[in-house]
């Protein structure tokens, strides 16, 4: 166990964000958060990292606990000068340990570039990178694809899981894309203030509570997916939340080997 | 015979020189009001300072400290935004202070000196005043300098990894608060902000580290202190704006000549 919460509660301005939330976070597991916008999932995951306090409930860490936290989005103002390199120093000063995070995440060319100056997948593997320098057994990623193409988001949730396997850590994703993030994760937490549901992406998926929740979120997805694997176009929401659990290994099988045709389709459906 | 002239110098470099790192740090945090309402409000600290017939420097000293502590409070709560608060307090106490220098008997105030700086006139004492608290500042911001970084780049990835982020606030505030006391005899109220912003803006076009933008920074405020004493001196304009044009000078040069690179 790295960290367990118990009937954690949370209000701001006496309009309550958090009831009762239960959330454990293992070694070698794959937690995902989602919940609309308002749901309290970045309070949540700052009173997983303790920067703030719950007004009620039990946070507990294992005393060995070492967080690797990727927030959710960086802005360096163009008129600091800094370069990668020195922004993973922050984490970790040995320039050889930054490179070998850097050269873990794939983009060891970056080392000398401005931060300033980096696109949105280079952004997020560098904050990966510098999450990594802190050698976590805990890491908490704040949605860690955002801003990323869909041909990147999928890399990198494949890379995040191949950290999971690598440092046998416990992770914490935060997302409320569905479509490729179900695929990625062991276990999933619908959150909307309260937890809606938990459990492995194929029961939360077909959970009434979900469909009530990402209804139309889940329609998106299936449209999506039938157009970036050719399949029929006419499947609609009325199934909807059914097929895109029953799809969504074969998309991530599918997908590592890419057929031209595949690409292509997938440009298409990105238009 | 040139004595004056040797200390106005030796009271522009002390000014120059913290005025690198500093600025770049108010550039970097967007503090550059948060300055403005700490140099207007030591105007109130100069009134104080006549009425108690203290020492001018300690009691703007003090005072900027007074404000920037009450900035500090002010910033935690959340009724109005930051901004409007500064804006409130740094026009409230400008006006204050010059309603204050006007009231007070017997006080023979030289309110252009106070507004635009007065280098020309500067003590012996009031060099060492400012070597020393420049001194101090440098060394506090040499030992703060990571953190202070850290929370520059990120406040939430700072305090996850162990900065101890509120601390490293309240001192950057305290430690401009002592900058703008001493900058105020250079360049006068009104134009503290623009010595501490220009020279860091100059400097970032030539800068790849922050250390460097910091250092370049301290050198170009050093050359707009000389070119502006200069140009006092041969063209008999008024010291302060003259610094502060020369530093602007340097910033239009250098954006249009190697804007196009960065």
């Amino acid at each position: 166990m790295l960290i367990e919460l118990q009937g954690v509660g949370k209000s701001f301005a006496s309009r309550s964000v958090l009831q009762s939330v239960d959330l454990s976070l293992v070694p070698g597991r794959i937690v995902t958060l989602i919940g609309p916008n308002g749901a309290g999932k970045t309070t949540l995951v700052k009173i997983v990292l303790g920067l703030i306090q719950p007004d009620t409930g039990r946070v507990q860490r294992s005393a060995q606990l070492r967080v690797g936290y990727m927030p959710q989005k960086l802005h360096i103002d163009p008129i600091l000068p800094l370069q990668v390199e020195r922004f993973l120093q922050f984490a970790n000063t040995d320039s050889g340990e930054c490179l070998a995070a850097l050269q873990r995440v794939g983009v060891a060319h970056l080392i000398k570039q401005p931060v300033s100056g980096l696109s949105g997948g280079e952004m997020q593997r560098m904050l990966l990178a510098r999450a990594l320098l802190r050698k976590p057994n805990i890491l908490v990623l704040d949605e860690p694809v955002q801003g990323v193409d869909v041909t990147g988001q999928e890399a990198l949730y494949q890379l995040i899981g191949e950290l999971r396997d690598e440092l046998d850590c416990g992770i914490l994703m935060v997302s409320h894309d569905l479509h490729l993030v179900m695929a990625a994760t062991d276990e999933v937490v619908c959150l909307n203030q309260h937890v809606c549901c938990h459990g492995t992406p194929q029961q939360v998926s077909v959970d009434p509570e979900f469909v009530a929740l990402f209804g139309a979120k889940t329609a998106l997805y299936t449209h999506r997916h039938d157009h970036e694997h050719d399949l029929d176009s006419g499947i609609v929401s009325a199934s909807g939340s059914l097929s895109c659990q029953l799809d969504s290994p074969q998309y991530g099988s599918s997908d590592k080997g890419a057929s031209p045709s595949d690409a292509k389709g997938r440009r298409r459906a990105d238009v | 015979m040139y004595d004056f002239l040797y200390l106005a110098l030796l009271a522009g470099f002390g000014v120059a020189i913290v005025a690198g790192p500093m600025g770049s740090l108010v550039a970097w945090q967007r503090m550059a009001y948060f300055g403005e309402t700490l140099a207007h409000g030591a105007l109130l600290g100069i009134a104080l300072g006549m009425w108690l017939a203290w020492s001018n420097s300690l009691a703007v000293i003090l005072v900027c400290l007074l404000i920037a502590a009450l900035l500090i409070a002010f910033e935690r709560q959340k009724l109005l935004a930051t901004d409007t608060v500064l804006g409130i307090l740094s026009h409230s106490s400008l006006a204050l202070g010059l309603i204050a220098l006007t009231l007070i008997p017997g006080a023979r105030t030289d309110m252009e000196a106070l507004l635009f700086g007065d280098i020309l006139t500067v003590t012996v004492a009031e060099v060492a005043v400012v070597w020393l608290m420049a001194f101090g500042v440098l060394i506090a911001l040499w030992r703060l300098w990571p953190g202070l970084l850290a929370i520059t780049v990120h406040e939430d990835l700072a305090r996850v990894e162990g900065v101890a982020v509120d601390r490293f606030k309240i001192m950057l505030k305290l430690l401009l608060a002592l900058v703008v006391a001493i900058s105020m005899k250079v360049v006068g109220v009104l134009l503290i902000t623009a010595l501490l912003i220009i020279p860091a803006a100059t400097a970032r076009h030539f800068a790849k580290t922050p250390e460097q933008m910091a250092a370049l920074a301290s050198v170009v405020a050093i050359l707009a202190v000389c070119t502006g004493l200069a140009a006092s001196w041969w063209v008999n304009t008024p010291v302060g704006p003259s610094i502060v044009v020369s530093g602007s000078l340097f910033f239009i040069v250098v954006f249009l000549g190697f804007g196009r690179q960065v």
